[in-house]
């Protein structure tokens, strides 16, 4: 099983944790050991895990949620100035054209919707989905992501990976079996 | 390693005890200037007894505001189970204990009370006169002082609601003492119950009390959502409180091997949710009545709008719910305990400030020339009302368990922490 060339193929190695704690130590020591292109799988949210893995890589969501919600404000207030105060002013009560007060919970509720898209769109655009075909997959094992295992894969465009060394380093994590991960 | 954590904290006990005694009597210090500037000002103010208990009511409605808060966080945390409370369930409660101060603390406003309040004096009933005011008159079987008026008047309201609010406290206090060093699942239920029920009776008694304390300066105004932005005003600083407290206990045993990051990212969320909820209230409240137009609704908000209040009323439109929001948007910032803390600080000067823009703003046609911004004497009542509960608070947090050892979302906190 062991292989010594390295193969175009490859998509990376994937080591296998029997509990959530060993996965998240093994997290730590890639990152330490200077691994940078990994992704981890478990049955159930493990907050610590997506924090050890999101802290070499912040997610760009949050800046997508803010720059969607800015753009929810500005566009609601311009909108209704324009519609209130510019293409069909119309006297409401004597109160003057651009009353900003009655614009507030529309431009609320639009920054909201705004912010809203952008987190939800911004999601499948960064993490990819809908994705039909990953590789990881292709790890017969791989199923028990969803029931009692939990994954570390190294991809192998990490600058630092090596087939023969990675592995060596994989098992020697507390992981149960070390797979290879084909294209 | 994780068992061997739990094993050497069984006890609970805060140390070193020394650190809480400094804190202590740093307190006890600033309560005591306060003390000095209010006497002070009791004395130069005495041809005018107004300017004296103007900022004294100030300070005691924000008193109520922390104490109560601090004491809520408690009865939230336990109907919802939420982890957030656990650790701080502890520091809530002696806050809970303090609520007989916090009444004692009110018989000067009840000495005042004629400064305070035009329609104690003022004969407002009596239609042949020239103080005759129908719409007051109108809300006088409820703004009366008379103990034989049909609610009993504000004086033995006020009695009621502490009453209360400290039986509540106390009780919980109780129960939960018990639970901590026996660990019987049927006190935890009772906490939850006693809790449930208790968050009812204080929305309803938080309510009357914000009508009989702030709504009654100006009567001839009103707003129905009033008692809600009092309860939410009162949990908003609760949490900024319980940031602080968390942030300066987090570098003590036995919370250093506790305390994750993740406890001040919860307390950090809940303030911007509860200072987005203030504004959501103000705002409301400030819409309908703008929209309406009505004389006696928006005579409230014009009041704010001239005199040199204006610029106050930007300043907390700003400082109260702007540039918190802005910054506690930041998930990074809520994880860092001092910077929080920092945020959680100001925010509560901001509920002080809130309460000064409601109530002085009313008063500003007694004092001509009067100064619209908080003064020395503003200043002082607040130091020595809240430098006084923080050293009780402390002195009632020092006698129990640190930590709820029992609790099994603590012991879940524990095991999955850090």
């Amino acid at each position: 099983m062991a292989e010594s060339t390295p193969r175009a193929s490859l998509y990376g190695l994937m080591a296998e944790f029997a509990d959530a704690q060993t996965l998240l130590d093994a997290v730590h020591r890639a990152q330490a050991e200077g691994y940078d292109v990994m992704d981890a799988f478990t049955p159930f949210p493990v907050e610590a895990v997506s924090e050890a893995i999101e802290h070499h890589k912040p997610s760009k969501v949050p800046l997508l949620v803010l720059i969607g919600g800015l753009a929810g404000a500005s566009l609601a207030f311009l909108g209704q100035w324009w519609v209130a105060a510019v293409d069909y002013p119309l006297n409401i009560g004597g109160r003057p054209y651009f009353s900003w007060p009655a614009f507030v919970p529309p431009a609320f509720e639009v920054t909201i919707l705004f912010a809203s898209f952008a987190a939800v769109f911004g999601m499948f655009i960064l993490n990819g989905l809908p994705q039909p075909y990953h590789p990881v997959f292709n790890v017969k094992s791989f199923e028990r992501a969803s029931q009692d295992r939990c994954f570390l894969v190294i991809e192998s465009k990490d600058p630092k990976f090596d087939p023969q060394a990675t592995r060596e380093f994989l098992a020697g994590l507390g992981s149960e079996e070390v797979h290879d991960v084909d294209w | 390693m994780i068992e061997q954590t739990s094993q050497t904290m069984l006890t609970g006990d805060f140390e070193p005890l020394e650190d809480l005694g400094r804190l202590q009597t740093k307190a006890w210090i600033v309560g005591a200037i306060g003390v000095l500037g209010l006497l002070t000002g009791y004395f130069l103010h005495s041809d005018n007894p107004g300017q004296f208990y103007l900022p004294y009511l100030v300070a005691w409605l924000m008193l109520v505001c922390v104490s109560m808060g601090v004491f809520v966080i408690s009865m939230l945390g336990n109907v919802t189970n939420g982890d957030w409370v656990v650790m701080i369930r502890p520091v809530s409660e002696a806050s809970g204990r303090t609520l007989p101060f916090v009444f004692l603390a009110g018989l000067p406003v009840a000495l005042g009370l004629p400064y305070l309040y035009e329609w104690v004096t003022a004969n407002v009933t009596d239609p042949s006169l020239e103080t005759y005011d129908s719409l007051t008159a109108y809300k006088s079987y409820w703004l009366s002082t008379d103990p034989g008026s049909m609610f009993g008047g504000v004086y033995v309201r006020a009695v009621i609601y502490f009453a209360i609010w400290s039986f509540l406290a106390y009780r919980l206090s109780a129960i939960s003492r018990r639970y901590n060093s026996d660990g019987d699942p049927a006190d935890r239920e009772r906490l939850k119950k006693w809790s449930a029920g208790g968050m009812v009776i204080y929305v309803l008694t938080g309510t009357l009390a914000s009508v009989d304390w702030i709504m009654a300066v100006d009567p001839h105004w009103f707003s129905s959502l009033y008692g809600f932005a009092w309860v939410g005003g009162q949990a908003l600083a609760g949490f900024c409180v319980c940031a602080v407290a968390m942030s300066w206990l987090k570098d003590r045993q036995p919370f250093k091997r506790v305390v994750s990051k993740k406890l001040f990212h919860d307390y950090g969320k809940l303030i911007l949710a509860f200072t987005v909820l203030w504004a959501y209230f103000a705002f409301s409240q400030f819409l309908i009545i703008w929209s309406g137009n009505l004389p006696e609704e928006i005579t409230w908000y014009l009041v704010r709008s001239e005199h040199g209040f204006k610029e106050l009323s930007v300043f907390v439109v700003l400082g109260h719910f702007v540039i918190p929001f802005a910054i506690l948007l930041s998930a990074n910032l809520k994880k860092k305990p001092k910077l929080l803390a920092g945020v959680a600080v100001w925010i509560l000067l901001m509920r002080w400030l809130d309460f000064y823009w409601m109530i002085v703003p009313s008063h500003h046609h007694h004092f001509e020339g009067g100064h619209v911004w908080p003064g020395w004497l503003d200043l002082a009542a607040l130091m020595g009302l809240l430098g006084i509960w923080v050293a009780l608070t402390i002195g009632q947090f020092k006698g129990r368990k640190a930590l709820p050892i029992q609790e099994p979302l603590f012991k879940e906190l524990v095991s999955h922490g850090r």
